[in-house]
């Protein structure tokens, strides 16, 4: 029973992954990459990661995807894009980088996974709870955490920056 | 549960993200597969902490979240400020320093 459903939670991430990539309304696009979000979410579920899934679902789901969805409303995106000369070598070339891109990633990945977990036995007591993640941000990331402070700061300067109105 | 299929589903999505990346040339949709890409190493991440039982993979999902938001920020507004130049959105129209 539960293999069937992350099955199926497996399948909807990918065919949404595809419908992003393949949509022409870069709205639908949108609206599938929110569902392949979710799916992601839902994985983290899975895999014992509460935090990650409730931040996955409110800052990018919710956020970062409200983000997008007002620029392409606010430039009104809705024209098609016309094949240009060159396109169909572009795609084939793509398409062939891409599945030789899976294989790369398969061949380095497969059996990492083998089983370690069986032998490691079962979660330690706070596993991917908020307490455990801020005594890490907190304790041995500290600096990282910082520093990532400082890049959001910097990044929502030059968001103002770039997007303002030139004055002359 | 089983974690040995994740790789795989997480070497798809990343791929699909890296073919949208090069064939399409809407720059929000080049934007929104780059997430597409960032998530599916989150996913690789989630299920090796799962299996090696350790946190560190859910800090390294942390801080990739965060880099997603600002790359996210930063990137529209580059892609506000070319349509307020060339009226298009489309990378193939932004020349300014080709050679």
């Amino acid at each position: 029973m539960e293999m069937i459903l992350i099955n199926g939670v497996a399948f909807v991430a990918i065919f949404a992954a595809l419908m992003v990539v393949f949509h022409r309304n870069p709205m639908v696009s949108i609206i599938f990459l929110i569902i392949n979000l979710v799916c992601v979410a839902l994985f983290f579920l899975f895999l014992q990661a509460q935090f990650l899934f409730a931040i996955q679902l409110v800052v990018y789901a919710g956020a970062i995807m409200v983000l997008f969805l007002f620029v392409v409303m606010l430039l009104n995106l809705r024209h098609e894009e016309e094949t240009r000369p060159g396109g169909r070598i572009q795609w084939t070339l793509a398409l062939v980088g891409g599945i030789g891109l899976v294989g790369l990633l398969w061949r380095s990945l497969r059996g990492r996974l083998a089983g370690p977990g069986a032998t490691l036995g079962g979660f330690p007591d706070r596993f991917g709870n908020v307490e455990e993640i801020g005594r890490l941000l907190f304790g041995d990331y500290l600096l990282a955490f910082e520093a990532s402070s400082a890049l959001l700061v910097v990044a929502m300067i030059g968001a103002v920056i770039l997007a303002r109105r030139n004055e002359s | 549960m089983k974690t040995s299929f994740l790789p795989m589903v997480s070497a798809v999505l990343f791929s699909i993200g890296a073919i949208g990346v090069l064939i399409r040339r809407n720059a929000i949709v080049i934007l929104m597969c780059i997430e597409l890409m960032l998530n599916a190493v989150n996913l690789t991440f989630a299920a090796y902490a799962y299996e090696f039982r350790s946190m560190t993979g859910h800090i390294f999902i942390f801080f990739v979240m965060t880099v997603a938001a600002a790359e996210a920020a930063v990137g529209l507004g580059i892609v506000i400020a070319v349509f307020r130049r060339n009226r298009s959105s489309d990378v193939d129209d932004v020349n300014l320093m080709r050679w």
